[in-house]
């Protein structure tokens, strides 16, 4: 898997958890040349999305200033044990998913 | 061997050409795309300065990847939190660095990413609270070796 996600196992409910990810992605921003003068086309995350039990918890929309291997931590409210999901969408067709549980107690 | 009148012609002539290619697209984003691209996201909507606190270096030496904190004084309860960061800057091709959507769920109003840029400029950060103020803060990074438009090897 190219994401690695941080993701507290167990939280006290009604925790603030603070959740890390990171994806393995160029960001190649599109706006850059190869030496020969061509046009390096854009290959970027566009869209990052984080659902807890199914609701969405967190989106992030990614420009091309966003730094290669794309990292963004936030947080969230533990409230009961389950899943996070997340999702990274991008340009030419790119997706990719990780989920993390957790235990609420 | 030294450079002949005509073979300077011809590259002269090449690097027109692909000068004209590139400037259909603006290589910097001047103050005057950043002001569109923030009137796009907050509209007509007056803009406050406080609340946000934007943690970034002063000074870069690698502008490809920058730390960026943005947190937003706020309880994030049901009545009162914020629904969303929008971060830009001033002379990257693109205005645009982020949109960053939280919610009530999401407790503490903070987010953390790597960013890059692409001069010595100015970084903003807005928040959309749920009452549909809006907050800034603003930031000057001096960035020694600069992001996104070098040549490729």
């Amino acid at each position: 898997m190219a994401a690695l996600i941080n993701v507290p196992a167990r939280a006290k409910r009604g925790d603030i958890i603070e959740i890390r990810t990171l994806t393995s992605h160029i960001m190649e921003t599109g706006f850059r040349h190869t030496v020969a003068g061509a046009l390096v086309p854009r290959d970027i995350i566009t869209s990052f999305t984080c659902r807890y039990n199914g609701a969405e918890v967190f989106r992030a929309d990614l420009f091309p200033a966003i730094a290669a291997n794309p990292y963004l931590s936030f947080f969230t409210v533990a409230k009961e044990s389950g899943k996070f999901e997340f999702e990274w969408i991008g340009d030419n067709g790119f997706s990719s998913t990780a989920s993390a549980s957790i235990t609420v107690e | 061997m030294p450079t002949t009148r005509r073979q300077f012609l011809s590259i002269a002539g090449g690097i027109t050409a692909a000068g004209t290619l590139v400037t259909l697209r603006p290589l910097e984003a001047t103050p005057a795309m950043l002001n569109t691209a923030i009137r796009n996201v907050v509209g007509e909507a007056p803009i406050r300065t406080g609340k946000v606190k934007l943690d970034i270096p002063p000074l870069v030496e690698n502008g490809n990847t920058v730390p960026l904190t943005v947190s937003v004084a706020s309880p994030m309860t049901t009545d009162d939190y914020v629904k969303s960061i929008h971060v830009f800057n001033e002379k990257n091709p693109q205005p645009n660095i982020g949109n960053f959507h939280l919610g009530p769920a999401s407790g503490r109003a903070q987010v953390s990413t790597r960013i890059r840029l692409a001069d010595t400029q100015k970084v903003v950060a807005i928040a959309r609270l749920s009452d549909d103020t809006f907050w800034q803060a603003v930031a000057d990074v001096v960035v020694t070796l600069a992001a996104c438009t070098e040549e490729l090897n």
